[in-house]
Protein backbone atom coordinates (compact mmCIF):
# COMPACT_ATOMS: atom_id res chain seq x y z
CA UNK A 1 0.00 0.00 0.00
CA UNK A 2 3.11 2.57 0.81
CA UNK A 3 4.64 1.59 -2.41
CA UNK A 4 1.77 2.73 -4.40
CA UNK A 5 1.32 5.77 -2.71
CA UNK A 6 4.89 6.72 -3.29
CA UNK A 7 4.34 5.91 -6.89
CA UNK A 8 1.14 8.15 -7.12
CA UNK A 9 3.22 11.45 -5.83
CA UNK A 10 6.20 10.76 -8.24
CA UNK A 11 3.76 10.63 -10.94
CA UNK A 12 1.74 13.83 -9.29
CA UNK A 13 5.23 15.32 -9.64
CA UNK A 14 6.41 14.67 -12.35
CA UNK A 15 3.23 15.68 -13.98
CA UNK A 16 3.86 18.70 -12.76
CA UNK A 17 7.12 19.43 -14.17
CA UNK A 18 5.95 18.27 -17.23
CA UNK A 19 3.15 20.79 -17.28
CA UNK A 20 5.72 23.50 -16.11
CA UNK A 21 7.86 23.36 -18.48
CA UNK A 22 5.64 22.50 -21.43
CA UNK A 23 3.89 26.51 -20.40
CA UNK A 24 7.69 27.90 -19.96
CA UNK A 25 8.47 26.79 -23.17
CA UNK A 26 5.00 28.18 -24.49
CA UNK A 27 6.11 31.39 -22.94
CA UNK A 28 9.31 31.90 -23.92
CA UNK A 29 9.67 30.12 -27.60
CA UNK A 30 9.00 33.73 -28.96
CA UNK A 31 11.76 35.37 -27.14
CA UNK A 32 14.20 32.40 -28.49
CA UNK A 33 12.55 32.51 -32.28
CA UNK A 34 13.06 36.48 -31.95
CA UNK A 35 16.76 35.80 -31.42
CA UNK A 36 17.48 33.40 -33.97
CA UNK A 37 15.46 35.21 -36.52
CA UNK A 38 17.50 38.23 -35.84
CA UNK A 39 20.70 36.93 -37.13
CA UNK A 40 18.87 35.06 -40.07
CA UNK A 41 18.83 36.28 -43.87
CA UNK A 42 15.50 36.94 -45.71
CA UNK A 43 16.00 33.81 -47.82
CA UNK A 44 16.04 31.36 -44.35
CA UNK A 45 12.93 32.66 -43.37
CA UNK A 46 11.28 30.44 -45.81
CA UNK A 47 13.35 27.48 -44.92
CA UNK A 48 13.84 26.82 -41.28
CA UNK A 49 11.97 27.58 -38.08
CA UNK A 50 14.75 28.58 -35.77
CA UNK A 51 18.03 28.04 -36.98
CA UNK A 52 18.84 26.84 -40.77
CA UNK A 53 19.89 23.30 -40.93
CA UNK A 54 23.04 22.35 -42.29
CA UNK A 55 26.26 20.33 -42.16
CA UNK A 56 27.88 22.27 -39.20
CA UNK A 57 27.86 21.73 -35.10
CA UNK A 58 24.94 20.25 -34.09
CA UNK A 59 23.44 19.86 -37.51
CA UNK A 60 22.96 23.91 -37.97
CA UNK A 61 24.49 25.75 -41.02
CA UNK A 62 26.45 28.13 -38.89
CA UNK A 63 28.03 29.85 -41.95
CA UNK A 64 24.60 30.86 -43.09
CA UNK A 65 23.74 33.06 -40.26
CA UNK A 66 24.68 37.16 -40.39
CA UNK A 67 24.75 40.03 -39.13
CA UNK A 68 23.77 41.81 -42.07
CA UNK A 69 20.13 42.81 -39.87
CA UNK A 70 22.36 44.34 -37.21
CA UNK A 71 24.60 46.38 -39.96
CA UNK A 72 21.29 47.51 -41.38
CA UNK A 73 19.40 48.60 -38.78
CA UNK A 74 22.61 51.06 -38.00
CA UNK A 75 24.29 51.90 -40.73
CA UNK A 76 20.51 52.88 -43.07
CA UNK A 77 18.20 53.53 -40.22
CA UNK A 78 18.13 55.90 -37.66
CA UNK A 79 18.37 52.96 -35.36
CA UNK A 80 21.83 54.24 -33.17
CA UNK A 81 20.25 57.67 -32.74
CA UNK A 82 16.55 56.08 -31.63
CA UNK A 83 18.81 54.31 -29.12
CA UNK A 84 20.31 57.59 -27.65
CA UNK A 85 17.23 59.43 -27.58
CA UNK A 86 16.07 56.06 -25.95
CA UNK A 87 18.30 56.29 -22.90
CA UNK A 88 18.37 60.14 -22.36
CA UNK A 89 14.60 60.33 -22.47
CA UNK A 90 14.10 57.45 -19.89
CA UNK A 91 17.21 58.09 -17.67
CA UNK A 92 16.18 62.46 -17.23
CA UNK A 93 12.55 61.20 -16.84
CA UNK A 94 13.05 58.85 -14.01
CA UNK A 95 15.65 61.07 -12.27
CA UNK A 96 13.61 63.91 -12.43
CA UNK A 97 10.14 62.46 -11.67
CA UNK A 98 11.72 60.34 -8.98
CA UNK A 99 12.97 63.51 -7.19
CA UNK A 100 9.71 65.26 -7.87
CA UNK A 101 7.52 62.52 -6.45
CA UNK A 102 9.93 62.05 -3.37
CA UNK A 103 9.38 66.13 -2.70
CA UNK A 104 5.77 65.52 -2.85
CA UNK A 105 5.29 62.62 -0.65
CA UNK A 106 7.33 64.44 1.85
CA UNK A 107 5.28 67.75 2.14
CA UNK A 108 2.14 65.58 1.85
CA UNK A 109 3.51 63.30 4.64
CA UNK A 110 5.22 64.92 7.32
CA UNK A 111 4.09 68.07 7.38
CA UNK A 112 0.66 69.61 8.90
CA UNK A 113 -0.92 72.20 7.00
CA UNK A 114 -4.77 72.90 6.26
CA UNK A 115 -4.85 72.58 1.99
CA UNK A 116 -2.94 68.87 3.22
CA UNK A 117 -6.56 66.60 3.29
CA UNK A 118 -7.80 67.85 -0.17
CA UNK A 119 -4.82 68.10 -1.91
CA UNK A 120 -4.25 64.61 -1.16
CA UNK A 121 -7.46 63.26 -2.26
CA UNK A 122 -6.86 65.30 -5.30
CA UNK A 123 -3.78 63.55 -6.10
CA UNK A 124 -5.37 60.46 -5.61
CA UNK A 125 -8.25 60.97 -7.09
CA UNK A 126 -6.39 61.90 -10.61
CA UNK A 127 -3.97 58.79 -10.02
CA UNK A 128 -7.10 56.73 -11.19
CA UNK A 129 -7.86 58.90 -14.45
CA UNK A 130 -7.54 57.15 -17.26
CA UNK A 131 -4.80 58.47 -19.45
CA UNK A 132 -6.46 58.87 -22.90
CA UNK A 133 -8.98 61.22 -21.32
CA UNK A 134 -6.24 63.82 -21.32
CA UNK A 135 -4.34 62.79 -24.72
CA UNK A 136 -5.97 65.76 -26.30
CA UNK A 137 -6.55 68.27 -24.21
CA UNK A 138 -2.71 67.90 -23.02
CA UNK A 139 -1.64 67.75 -26.86
CA UNK A 140 -3.68 71.16 -27.71
CA UNK A 141 -1.96 73.05 -24.19
CA UNK A 142 1.93 71.55 -25.60
CA UNK A 143 1.06 72.97 -29.10
CA UNK A 144 0.04 76.54 -27.43
CA UNK A 145 2.89 76.66 -25.60
CA UNK A 146 5.64 75.98 -28.74
CA UNK A 147 6.41 72.59 -27.38
CA UNK A 148 5.29 70.57 -30.40
CA UNK A 149 8.33 68.33 -31.77
CA UNK A 150 10.67 69.06 -28.39
CA UNK A 151 11.60 66.55 -25.46
CA UNK A 152 10.19 69.15 -23.07
CA UNK A 153 6.86 68.55 -24.69
CA UNK A 154 7.25 64.92 -23.74
CA UNK A 155 8.74 65.52 -20.39
CA UNK A 156 7.19 67.94 -18.71
CA UNK A 157 4.00 66.34 -17.80
CA UNK A 158 6.05 62.87 -17.24
CA UNK A 159 7.95 65.20 -14.36
CA UNK A 160 4.68 65.23 -12.08
CA UNK A 161 3.99 61.32 -11.23
CA UNK A 162 0.74 62.16 -9.03
CA UNK A 163 1.03 58.06 -8.11
CA UNK A 164 4.51 58.53 -7.63
CA UNK A 165 4.05 61.32 -5.38
CA UNK A 166 1.29 58.62 -3.70
CA UNK A 167 3.76 55.80 -3.17
CA UNK A 168 6.65 58.03 -1.80
CA UNK A 169 3.60 59.41 1.47
CA UNK A 170 2.69 55.89 2.10
CA UNK A 171 6.84 54.79 2.23
CA UNK A 172 7.29 57.57 4.06
CA UNK A 173 4.20 57.52 6.76
CA UNK A 174 5.59 53.70 7.49
CA UNK A 175 9.83 54.32 7.20
CA UNK A 176 9.82 57.86 8.40
CA UNK A 177 9.59 58.35 12.22
CA UNK A 178 8.21 61.91 13.32
CA UNK A 179 10.85 62.41 15.65
CA UNK A 180 14.03 61.85 13.77
CA UNK A 181 13.16 64.89 11.56
CA UNK A 182 11.84 66.39 14.61
CA UNK A 183 15.24 66.31 16.67
CA UNK A 184 17.47 67.28 13.55
CA UNK A 185 15.12 70.33 13.40
CA UNK A 186 16.32 70.80 16.91
CA UNK A 187 19.81 70.76 16.65
CA UNK A 188 19.88 73.25 14.01
CA UNK A 189 19.58 71.23 10.29
CA UNK A 190 18.14 73.18 7.68
CA UNK A 191 15.60 71.75 6.18
CA UNK A 192 16.28 70.83 2.48
CA UNK A 193 19.51 69.12 4.27
CA UNK A 194 17.19 66.95 6.34
CA UNK A 195 15.63 65.91 3.65
CA UNK A 196 18.29 64.48 1.53
CA UNK A 197 20.50 63.25 4.49
CA UNK A 198 17.65 62.01 6.26
CA UNK A 199 14.62 61.31 4.65
CA UNK A 200 15.72 60.46 1.51
CA UNK A 201 18.20 57.48 2.39
CA UNK A 202 14.94 55.93 5.00
CA UNK A 203 13.06 55.57 1.97
CA UNK A 204 15.91 54.21 -0.46
CA UNK A 205 14.01 51.11 -1.39
CA UNK A 206 11.08 53.22 -2.97
CA UNK A 207 13.70 55.22 -5.21
CA UNK A 208 15.15 52.33 -6.51
CA UNK A 209 11.69 50.60 -7.52
CA UNK A 210 10.37 53.81 -8.78
CA UNK A 211 13.41 54.89 -10.95
CA UNK A 212 13.21 51.43 -12.03
CA UNK A 213 9.39 51.41 -12.98
CA UNK A 214 9.88 55.03 -15.07
CA UNK A 215 12.86 54.23 -16.73
CA UNK A 216 10.53 51.33 -18.10
CA UNK A 217 7.80 53.90 -18.03
CA UNK A 218 9.30 55.82 -20.26
CA UNK A 219 11.30 53.08 -22.62
CA UNK A 220 8.33 51.44 -23.19
CA UNK A 221 5.92 54.41 -23.90
CA UNK A 222 4.50 54.87 -27.27
CA UNK A 223 1.43 56.85 -27.84
CA UNK A 224 3.27 59.65 -25.48
CA UNK A 225 6.10 60.65 -28.01
CA UNK A 226 4.23 59.42 -31.13
CA UNK A 227 1.90 62.44 -30.45
CA UNK A 228 4.42 65.25 -29.34
CA UNK A 229 7.57 64.07 -31.20
CA UNK A 230 7.48 63.99 -35.05
CA UNK A 231 11.09 64.77 -36.32
CA UNK A 232 12.49 61.28 -36.78
CA UNK A 233 16.17 61.98 -35.25
CA UNK A 234 14.21 62.90 -32.19
CA UNK A 235 12.20 59.33 -31.83
CA UNK A 236 12.58 56.62 -29.46
CA UNK A 237 13.26 52.79 -29.99
CA UNK A 238 9.29 52.44 -29.28
CA UNK A 239 8.31 55.03 -31.87
CA UNK A 240 11.37 53.94 -34.44
CA UNK A 241 10.61 50.69 -34.46
CA UNK A 242 6.99 50.73 -35.04
CA UNK A 243 7.05 52.65 -38.12
CA UNK A 244 9.72 50.31 -39.10
CA UNK A 245 6.39 47.97 -39.13
CA UNK A 246 5.27 50.43 -41.94
CA UNK A 247 7.76 50.59 -44.23
CA UNK A 248 9.68 47.43 -43.54
CA UNK A 249 6.61 45.25 -42.75
CA UNK A 250 7.94 41.96 -44.62
CA UNK A 251 11.54 42.47 -43.78
CA UNK A 252 11.25 39.96 -40.79
CA UNK A 253 14.93 39.83 -40.17
CA UNK A 254 15.48 43.27 -39.76
CA UNK A 255 12.38 43.68 -37.51
CA UNK A 256 13.90 41.17 -35.22
CA UNK A 257 16.77 42.49 -35.02
CA UNK A 258 15.45 46.32 -34.16
CA UNK A 259 12.97 44.29 -31.39
CA UNK A 260 16.13 42.42 -30.05
CA UNK A 261 17.94 45.76 -29.77
CA UNK A 262 15.03 47.67 -28.11
CA UNK A 263 14.76 44.86 -25.54
CA UNK A 264 18.21 43.49 -24.59
CA UNK A 265 18.65 46.68 -22.16
CA UNK A 266 15.62 46.26 -20.31
CA UNK A 267 16.73 42.46 -20.16
CA UNK A 268 20.22 43.08 -18.74
CA UNK A 269 18.46 45.60 -16.43
CA UNK A 270 16.60 43.30 -15.03
CA UNK A 271 18.91 40.24 -14.58
CA UNK A 272 21.15 43.01 -12.33
CA UNK A 273 18.08 44.31 -10.23
CA UNK A 274 15.23 41.59 -10.04
CA UNK A 275 14.37 42.37 -6.57
CA UNK A 276 13.76 45.85 -7.25
CA UNK A 277 11.67 45.30 -10.84
CA UNK A 278 9.23 42.78 -9.37
CA UNK A 279 8.75 44.95 -6.38
CA UNK A 280 8.78 47.99 -8.73
CA UNK A 281 6.51 46.27 -11.09
CA UNK A 282 3.45 45.15 -8.60
CA UNK A 283 4.05 48.31 -5.97
CA UNK A 284 1.11 50.60 -5.63
CA UNK A 285 -1.51 48.40 -7.48
CA UNK A 286 -1.79 45.75 -4.66
CA UNK A 287 -2.04 47.09 -1.07
CA UNK A 288 -0.35 46.24 2.25
CA UNK B 1 9.34 69.72 24.40
CA UNK B 2 7.04 68.56 21.05
CA UNK B 3 7.29 70.85 18.26
CA UNK B 4 9.77 73.23 20.14
CA UNK B 5 10.95 74.41 17.30
CA UNK B 6 8.08 74.43 14.40
CA UNK B 7 8.74 74.16 10.95
CA UNK B 8 8.71 77.18 8.75
CA UNK B 9 5.10 77.58 7.23
CA UNK B 10 6.74 77.93 3.54
CA UNK B 11 8.56 74.35 4.08
CA UNK B 12 5.53 71.91 2.66
CA UNK B 13 5.36 74.02 -0.02
CA UNK B 14 8.96 74.30 -1.00
CA UNK B 15 8.38 70.42 -1.42
CA UNK B 16 5.33 70.33 -3.25
CA UNK B 17 6.03 73.20 -5.45
CA UNK B 18 7.83 71.11 -8.59
CA UNK B 19 4.95 68.49 -7.96
CA UNK B 20 2.13 70.98 -7.24
CA UNK B 21 3.22 73.51 -10.49
CA UNK B 22 3.80 70.88 -13.18
CA UNK B 23 0.41 69.13 -11.84
CA UNK B 24 -1.47 71.94 -12.03
CA UNK B 25 -0.30 72.58 -15.37
CA UNK B 26 -0.06 69.69 -16.96
CA UNK B 27 -2.84 67.23 -15.37
CA UNK B 28 -5.35 69.78 -13.79
CA UNK B 29 -5.61 72.21 -16.59
CA UNK B 30 -6.12 69.35 -19.44
CA UNK B 31 -8.78 67.77 -17.34
CA UNK B 32 -10.38 71.46 -16.99
CA UNK B 33 -9.87 71.92 -20.95
CA UNK B 34 -10.60 68.07 -21.68
CA UNK B 35 -14.57 69.17 -20.61
CA UNK B 36 -15.10 72.08 -22.36
CA UNK B 37 -13.19 70.21 -25.14
CA UNK B 38 -15.96 67.64 -25.61
CA UNK B 39 -18.43 70.48 -26.66
CA UNK B 40 -15.89 71.97 -29.32
CA UNK B 41 -15.15 70.93 -32.89
CA UNK B 42 -11.61 71.22 -33.65
CA UNK B 43 -9.53 70.89 -37.16
CA UNK B 44 -5.63 70.70 -35.83
CA UNK B 45 -5.18 71.86 -32.40
CA UNK B 46 -5.28 75.71 -33.73
CA UNK B 47 -8.56 75.77 -34.89
CA UNK B 48 -11.76 75.74 -32.44
CA UNK B 49 -15.52 75.95 -32.96
CA UNK B 50 -18.40 75.28 -30.80
CA UNK B 51 -20.66 72.71 -32.00
CA UNK B 52 -22.39 72.36 -28.13
CA UNK B 53 -24.07 68.98 -27.97
CA UNK B 54 -23.59 67.55 -31.16
CA UNK B 55 -20.31 65.58 -30.23
CA UNK B 56 -22.78 63.95 -27.78
CA UNK B 57 -25.34 63.70 -30.30
CA UNK B 58 -23.17 62.20 -33.19
CA UNK B 59 -21.36 59.86 -30.90
CA UNK B 60 -24.60 57.75 -29.90
CA UNK B 61 -25.39 57.50 -33.74
CA UNK B 62 -21.81 57.10 -34.88
CA UNK B 63 -21.54 53.41 -36.29
CA UNK B 64 -17.45 53.13 -36.09
CA UNK B 65 -17.65 54.62 -32.79
CA UNK B 66 -20.56 51.33 -31.54
CA UNK B 67 -17.85 49.09 -33.71
CA UNK B 68 -15.17 50.07 -31.64
CA UNK B 69 -17.10 49.55 -28.42
CA UNK B 70 -18.51 46.28 -29.50
CA UNK B 71 -14.84 45.17 -30.50
CA UNK B 72 -13.71 46.40 -26.74
CA UNK B 73 -15.92 44.46 -24.86
CA UNK B 74 -15.57 41.21 -27.01
CA UNK B 75 -11.70 41.54 -26.56
CA UNK B 76 -12.14 42.36 -22.65
CA UNK B 77 -14.81 39.36 -21.93
CA UNK B 78 -12.26 37.28 -24.59
CA UNK B 79 -9.11 38.04 -22.82
CA UNK B 80 -10.86 37.70 -18.65
CA UNK B 81 -12.36 34.41 -20.06
CA UNK B 82 -8.67 32.82 -21.18
CA UNK B 83 -6.21 35.10 -18.92
CA UNK B 84 -7.90 34.98 -15.07
CA UNK B 85 -8.03 30.74 -15.14
CA UNK B 86 -4.47 30.46 -17.19
CA UNK B 87 -3.01 33.21 -14.58
CA UNK B 88 -4.59 31.02 -11.20
CA UNK B 89 -3.93 28.15 -13.04
CA UNK B 90 -0.02 28.63 -12.88
CA UNK B 91 0.00 30.07 -10.01
CA UNK B 92 -1.39 27.23 -8.55
CA UNK B 93 1.03 24.82 -9.82
CA UNK B 94 4.04 27.14 -8.57
CA UNK B 95 2.59 27.45 -4.83
CA UNK B 96 4.71 25.02 -3.76
CA UNK B 97 7.88 26.32 -1.74
CA UNK B 98 9.73 22.72 -2.30
CA UNK B 99 9.26 23.18 -6.05
CA UNK B 100 12.66 23.03 -7.81
CA UNK B 101 13.49 26.14 -10.29
CA UNK B 102 10.33 27.88 -8.56
CA UNK B 103 11.80 30.90 -8.65
CA UNK B 104 13.18 30.29 -12.75
CA UNK B 105 9.81 28.99 -13.53
CA UNK B 106 8.26 32.64 -11.96
CA UNK B 107 10.71 34.51 -14.41
CA UNK B 108 10.41 33.03 -17.42
CA UNK B 109 6.11 33.44 -16.92
CA UNK B 110 6.72 36.86 -15.83
CA UNK B 111 9.32 38.24 -18.65
CA UNK B 112 6.54 39.26 -21.36
CA UNK B 113 5.52 41.68 -19.00
CA UNK B 114 8.87 42.95 -18.64
CA UNK B 115 9.17 44.21 -21.97
CA UNK B 116 7.44 47.11 -23.65
CA UNK B 117 4.15 46.34 -25.78
CA UNK B 118 5.11 47.79 -28.98
CA UNK B 119 7.89 45.37 -29.04
CA UNK B 120 6.34 42.55 -27.36
CA UNK B 121 3.31 43.43 -30.67
CA UNK B 122 6.13 43.48 -33.17
CA UNK B 123 7.61 40.22 -31.80
CA UNK B 124 3.70 39.18 -32.02
CA UNK B 125 2.48 39.99 -35.33
CA UNK B 126 5.68 38.27 -36.72
CA UNK B 127 5.01 35.51 -35.17
CA UNK B 128 1.14 35.59 -36.10
CA UNK B 129 2.71 35.85 -40.10
CA UNK B 130 1.33 33.43 -42.67
CA UNK B 131 3.86 31.12 -43.95
CA UNK B 132 6.96 32.46 -42.18
CA UNK B 133 5.15 33.36 -38.81
CA UNK B 134 6.15 30.78 -35.65
CA UNK B 135 2.95 29.58 -35.24
CA UNK B 136 1.90 28.93 -38.97
CA UNK B 137 5.37 27.43 -39.80
CA UNK B 138 5.19 25.33 -36.73
CA UNK B 139 1.72 24.13 -36.96
CA UNK B 140 2.93 23.34 -40.68
CA UNK B 141 5.31 21.30 -40.29
CA UNK B 142 3.96 19.25 -36.96
CA UNK B 143 0.59 18.97 -39.19
CA UNK B 144 0.94 18.72 -42.47
CA UNK B 145 -2.80 19.30 -43.32
CA UNK B 146 -2.44 22.99 -41.50
CA UNK B 147 -2.77 25.98 -44.01
CA UNK B 148 0.33 27.72 -43.96
CA UNK B 149 -1.36 30.86 -44.76
CA UNK B 150 -3.79 30.35 -41.86
CA UNK B 151 -4.86 34.04 -41.49
CA UNK B 152 -4.49 35.07 -38.14
CA UNK B 153 -4.23 38.85 -38.54
CA UNK B 154 -7.13 39.09 -40.48
CA UNK B 155 -10.06 36.59 -40.08
CA UNK B 156 -9.43 35.46 -37.14
CA UNK B 157 -7.31 38.94 -35.74
CA UNK B 158 -9.60 38.73 -32.34
CA UNK B 159 -8.17 35.70 -31.41
CA UNK B 160 -4.72 36.78 -32.43
CA UNK B 161 -5.04 39.49 -30.21
CA UNK B 162 -6.84 37.86 -27.19
CA UNK B 163 -3.41 35.53 -27.15
CA UNK B 164 -1.07 37.92 -27.52
CA UNK B 165 -2.48 39.60 -24.56
CA UNK B 166 -3.16 36.01 -23.03
CA UNK B 167 0.76 35.67 -23.70
CA UNK B 168 1.69 39.44 -22.27
CA UNK B 169 -0.18 39.37 -19.06
CA UNK B 170 -0.80 35.85 -17.94
CA UNK B 171 2.57 35.62 -15.95
CA UNK B 172 2.19 39.58 -14.70
CA UNK B 173 -1.56 38.43 -12.90
CA UNK B 174 -0.05 35.14 -12.06
CA UNK B 175 2.32 36.92 -9.67
CA UNK B 176 -1.16 39.06 -8.00
CA UNK B 177 -2.02 34.93 -7.60
CA UNK B 178 0.64 33.89 -5.92
CA UNK B 179 0.49 36.86 -3.16
CA UNK B 180 -3.11 36.52 -3.02
CA UNK B 181 -2.34 32.61 -2.64
CA UNK B 182 0.01 33.10 -0.02
CA UNK B 183 -3.44 34.29 2.14
CA UNK B 184 -4.65 30.81 2.11
CA UNK B 185 -4.40 29.38 6.00
CA UNK B 186 -2.39 25.96 5.17
CA UNK B 187 -4.24 25.06 8.93
CA UNK B 188 -7.98 24.66 6.58
CA UNK B 189 -5.96 22.78 3.94
CA UNK B 190 -5.06 20.12 6.12
CA UNK B 191 -7.98 20.23 8.02
CA UNK B 192 -10.02 19.74 4.92
CA UNK B 193 -7.20 16.72 3.67
CA UNK B 194 -7.76 14.89 7.20
CA UNK B 195 -11.59 15.16 6.22
CA UNK B 196 -10.94 12.97 3.06
CA UNK B 197 -11.83 16.37 0.41
CA UNK B 198 -10.12 15.68 -2.63
CA UNK B 199 -7.82 18.14 -4.57
CA UNK B 200 -10.30 19.96 -6.33
CA UNK B 201 -12.65 19.94 -3.19
CA UNK B 202 -10.20 21.81 -1.37
CA UNK B 203 -9.63 24.15 -4.44
CA UNK B 204 -13.14 24.87 -4.20
CA UNK B 205 -14.44 24.95 -1.01
CA UNK B 206 -11.35 26.31 0.66
CA UNK B 207 -8.51 28.22 -1.74
CA UNK B 208 -11.41 30.16 -3.55
CA UNK B 209 -12.83 31.42 -1.28
CA UNK B 210 -9.86 32.76 0.24
CA UNK B 211 -8.41 34.10 -2.54
CA UNK B 212 -11.94 35.90 -3.73
CA UNK B 213 -11.27 39.28 -2.55
CA UNK B 214 -7.69 39.80 -4.15
CA UNK B 215 -9.38 37.72 -7.16
CA UNK B 216 -11.99 40.44 -7.67
CA UNK B 217 -9.76 43.33 -7.47
CA UNK B 218 -7.10 41.16 -10.09
CA UNK B 219 -10.42 41.10 -12.67
CA UNK B 220 -11.08 44.74 -12.20
CA UNK B 221 -7.64 46.18 -12.92
CA UNK B 222 -7.69 43.46 -16.36
CA UNK B 223 -11.15 44.68 -17.23
CA UNK B 224 -10.14 48.17 -16.92
CA UNK B 225 -7.11 47.48 -18.66
CA UNK B 226 -8.73 45.71 -21.42
CA UNK B 227 -11.00 48.56 -22.18
CA UNK B 228 -8.29 50.97 -22.32
CA UNK B 229 -5.76 48.77 -24.59
CA UNK B 230 -4.71 50.99 -27.83
CA UNK B 231 -0.60 49.75 -28.79
CA UNK B 232 -1.38 45.76 -28.68
CA UNK B 233 -4.17 46.50 -31.78
CA UNK B 234 -2.71 49.42 -32.90
CA UNK B 235 0.91 47.66 -34.13
CA UNK B 236 -0.70 44.41 -34.77
CA UNK B 237 -2.63 45.75 -37.15
CA UNK B 238 -0.76 48.48 -38.81
CA UNK B 239 -0.23 46.82 -42.39
CA UNK B 240 -4.36 46.20 -42.40
CA UNK B 241 -5.21 50.20 -42.28
CA UNK B 242 -4.78 50.47 -38.45
CA UNK B 243 -8.37 48.92 -37.54
CA UNK B 244 -7.84 45.61 -39.52
CA UNK B 245 -10.07 44.67 -42.18
CA UNK B 246 -13.40 46.29 -42.30
CA UNK B 247 -12.24 47.90 -38.58
CA UNK B 248 -12.69 44.50 -36.62
CA UNK B 249 -9.38 45.51 -34.36
CA UNK B 250 -10.78 48.79 -33.66
CA UNK B 251 -10.91 49.97 -29.92
CA UNK B 252 -12.13 52.79 -28.37
CA UNK B 253 -8.99 54.21 -27.46
CA UNK B 254 -7.74 53.45 -31.05
CA UNK B 255 -10.78 55.50 -32.55
CA UNK B 256 -10.03 57.87 -30.18
CA UNK B 257 -6.33 58.46 -31.10
CA UNK B 258 -7.38 58.51 -35.29
CA UNK B 259 -9.97 61.22 -34.46
CA UNK B 260 -7.85 63.20 -32.13
CA UNK B 261 -4.25 62.86 -34.24
CA UNK B 262 -5.21 61.37 -37.72
CA UNK B 263 -8.43 63.31 -38.49
CA UNK B 264 -7.56 66.24 -35.99
CA UNK B 265 -11.10 67.09 -34.12
CA UNK B 266 -9.27 66.97 -30.59
CA UNK B 267 -12.97 68.04 -29.26
CA UNK B 268 -14.85 64.44 -30.61
CA UNK B 269 -11.90 62.63 -29.27
CA UNK B 270 -12.56 64.07 -25.96
CA UNK B 271 -16.08 63.52 -26.13
CA UNK B 272 -14.96 59.62 -26.96
CA UNK B 273 -12.36 60.50 -24.02
CA UNK B 274 -15.51 61.02 -21.32
CA UNK B 275 -17.74 58.04 -22.60
CA UNK B 276 -14.76 55.68 -21.68
CA UNK B 277 -13.86 57.47 -18.37
CA UNK B 278 -18.09 56.89 -17.49
CA UNK B 279 -17.65 53.36 -18.50
CA UNK B 280 -14.58 52.86 -16.11
CA UNK B 281 -16.67 54.49 -13.47
CA UNK B 282 -19.62 51.98 -14.05
CA UNK B 283 -17.02 48.91 -13.63
CA UNK B 284 -15.87 50.46 -10.92
CA UNK B 285 -19.32 50.68 -9.26
CA UNK B 286 -20.83 47.58 -10.28
CA UNK B 287 -17.60 46.11 -8.95
CA UNK B 288 -17.86 47.89 -5.51
CA UNK B 289 -21.52 46.37 -5.22
CA UNK B 290 -20.88 43.24 -6.08
CA UNK B 291 -17.99 42.71 -3.78
CA UNK B 292 -19.96 45.14 -1.35
CA UNK B 293 -18.89 43.85 2.41
CA UNK B 294 -15.64 42.20 1.41
CA UNK B 295 -12.47 43.63 2.82
CA UNK B 296 -8.67 42.48 1.79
Amino acid sequence: MPDRRRITRWLGRTLLYVLLLFFAGLTAVPFIWMVTSAFKAKEDFFSSLFLPGGHGFLGVAWDRLTLGNFRRLFHVLPMARSLLNSIFLASTCSLFATLCGAMGGYGLSKFHFRARGWLTTLVLGTAVLPMPLLLAPRFELIYHLHLLDTYAGYLLPQLAPAFGVFLFRQAMLNHVPAEIVESARLDGCGEIRIFFTLVLPLVRPMIGAFIIITFLGVWNDFIGPQIIIQTTERLPLAVTLASMQNNYGTDYGLLMAGTLVSVAPIICLFLLLQKEFISGLTSGTVKG
Amino acid sequence: MKSARPHPAWVPWFFLGPFLLLFAVFFAWPLARAAVLSFEQTYGPGVVVFIGLRNATFLLRDPLFWTAFKNTVIFTVGSLLVQMPAALGLALLLNRPSLKGRHWFRLVFFSPALIGIVFAATLATLVFEKQTGLINYALHSLFHRWDPDFPWLDDYLMTSLILAALWLYAGFNMVYFLAALQNVPAEQIEAASIDGANAWQRFWHVTLPAIRPVGGFIVLLSVAGSFQIFVLPYVMFLRTGGGGPHDRGLTIVMYLYKTGFLAGDLGYASAIGWVLTILLVGIVLLHRRLTRGEEF
